[in-house]
């Protein structure tokens, strides 16, 4: 299952570098189609292969010959002994286990969770809910932090910057990755600034580093609105609905972090005095405010 | 603002080489950032100077060895490839 993860986002890689080599041999002159069709390449083959496991090959008239029936038993058993040894080897860098749970989403999770981090002026209740000391999966509790719509957000964002390039006579491919690659290294920054600023403030939190990745990704959902608004509506559009998410980011990030970041007295809004407390809610509003920074230094470059 | 990942490597390997040029007896102690200095007393928690003073020691107690292997990596990289 956890390669099903891994599959769906490596064919977008593996695929990417293919339209890149084709593109400079396409003639730009004219209204030429830009992609050749790789519908009859690899792509579908690798597909079929990776969706239905390593037993149901094409070409089932192969089934009688005993050679061949060996050889697929062997093969079968190398790929299972192969797929057992990444796994294991996998799990020791990238806890897989725990990357599930933040994928066990559902449509109506993302839904609301959209609209809370456009809209969370009127959600009351912040806390994420506990099921006996392991947080809930985020299916049946809105407030726990997901990596889907970050991911998501993230591969749309590089789609969506393209798009605006684009529009603007700018677009090569090699801008496409440029893009991910540039908005991928801010991220990992802000995530490894964010851990030093906990680590330096000694915070006892549960906040994971995947919980700060999460929360940081939850920003590209702005900022696809701002640049789509910006596409339609003009700069006027881009700087309004940029501003609103901004806003709205601001909001959610503050009621969010303050669960987990302050104490439990200062959470509940009650002025608690004190250098710690103060401090805490310093470094909470600083990396609130860091997300409208970021997403307008990642946009305003691709609206004119 | 065009950033690769590469240039990410490059800023963390300097950046901590930064942190492992420092010297103790010649520049921390001299400026109240030695290794002693900082441990201030048992209670609730070491504040901001205390952490920052770990930070730098850790970091160069364990990156000293790694940092020889990835500089010599580093400068033939950049001199096979410019």
């Amino acid at each position: 299952m956890p390669q099903m993860y891994i599959c769906v986002i490596l064919p977008k890689c593996i695929s990417e570098p293919k339209m890149r080599m084709r593109n400079p041999s396409a003639d730009i002159s004219g209204p030429s189609p830009l992609f050749e069709d790789t519908s009859t390449g690899s792509p579908p083959g690798g597909h079929r292969g990776q969706d239905k496991g390593p037993v149901n090959y094409p070409g089932q008239s192969l089934l009688s010959d005993p050679m061949s029936n060996l050889a697929m038993a062997y093969g079968s058993s190398l790929a299972t002994q192969g797929k057992e040894m990444m796994d294991k080897n996998l799990d020791r860098f990238i806890p897989i286990s725990k990357l599930k749970y933040y994928f066990a989403v559902d449509t109506l999770y993302v839904g609301k969770k959209l609209g809370l981090l456009v809209f969370p002026y009127m959600h009351q209740n912040w806390e994420v809910s506990y099921q006996q000391d392991t947080p809930v999966a985020p299916r049946f509790d809105i407030n726990a932090p997901d990596l889907y719509i970050p991911v998501m957000g993230f591969i749309t964002y590089v789609l969506v910057a393209g798009l605006a390039l684009g529009t603007q006579n700018r677009f090569t491919p090699e801008i496409l990755g440029m893009q991910a690659s540039s908005a991928l290294v801010w991220l990992i920054i802000e995530v490894l600034a964010t851990l030093l600023s906990l680590y330096l403030v000694t915070v006892n939190t549960d906040l994971t580093t995947i919980d700060l990745v999460a929360f940081s990704g939850y920003k590209y959902v702005g900022m696809i609105m701002g640049v789509l608004s910006g596409l339609l509506f003009g700069r006027t559009g881009y700087y309004l609905s940029l501003l609103w998410c901004c806003l709205s980011i601001f909001v959610f990030m503050i009621r969010t972090l303050r669960l987990k970041i302050l104490s439990e007295a200062a959470a509940e809004g009650v002025l608690v005095r004190g250098a710690k407390n103060q401090l805490r809610m310093y470094l909470t509003m600083a990396i609130a405010a860091a997300q409208p920074v970021f997403m307008y230094w990642l946009t305003f470059h691709l609206v004119r | 603002m065009a950033f690769t990942l590469y240039a990410l490597i490059q800023t963390a390997i300097l950046l901590t080489n930064a942190v492992a040029v420092l010297h103790e007896e010649r520049f921390l102690s001299k400026i109240g950032w030695g290794a002693d200095q900082g441990i201030g007393g048992f209670g609730d928690e070491p504040g901001i100077k205390a952490q920052l003073l770990n930070l730098i020691r850790s970091v160069r107690t364990v990156m000293r060895v790694p940092l020889i292997a990835v500089n010599s990596v580093c400068i033939v990289l950049l001199l096979l490839f410019g």
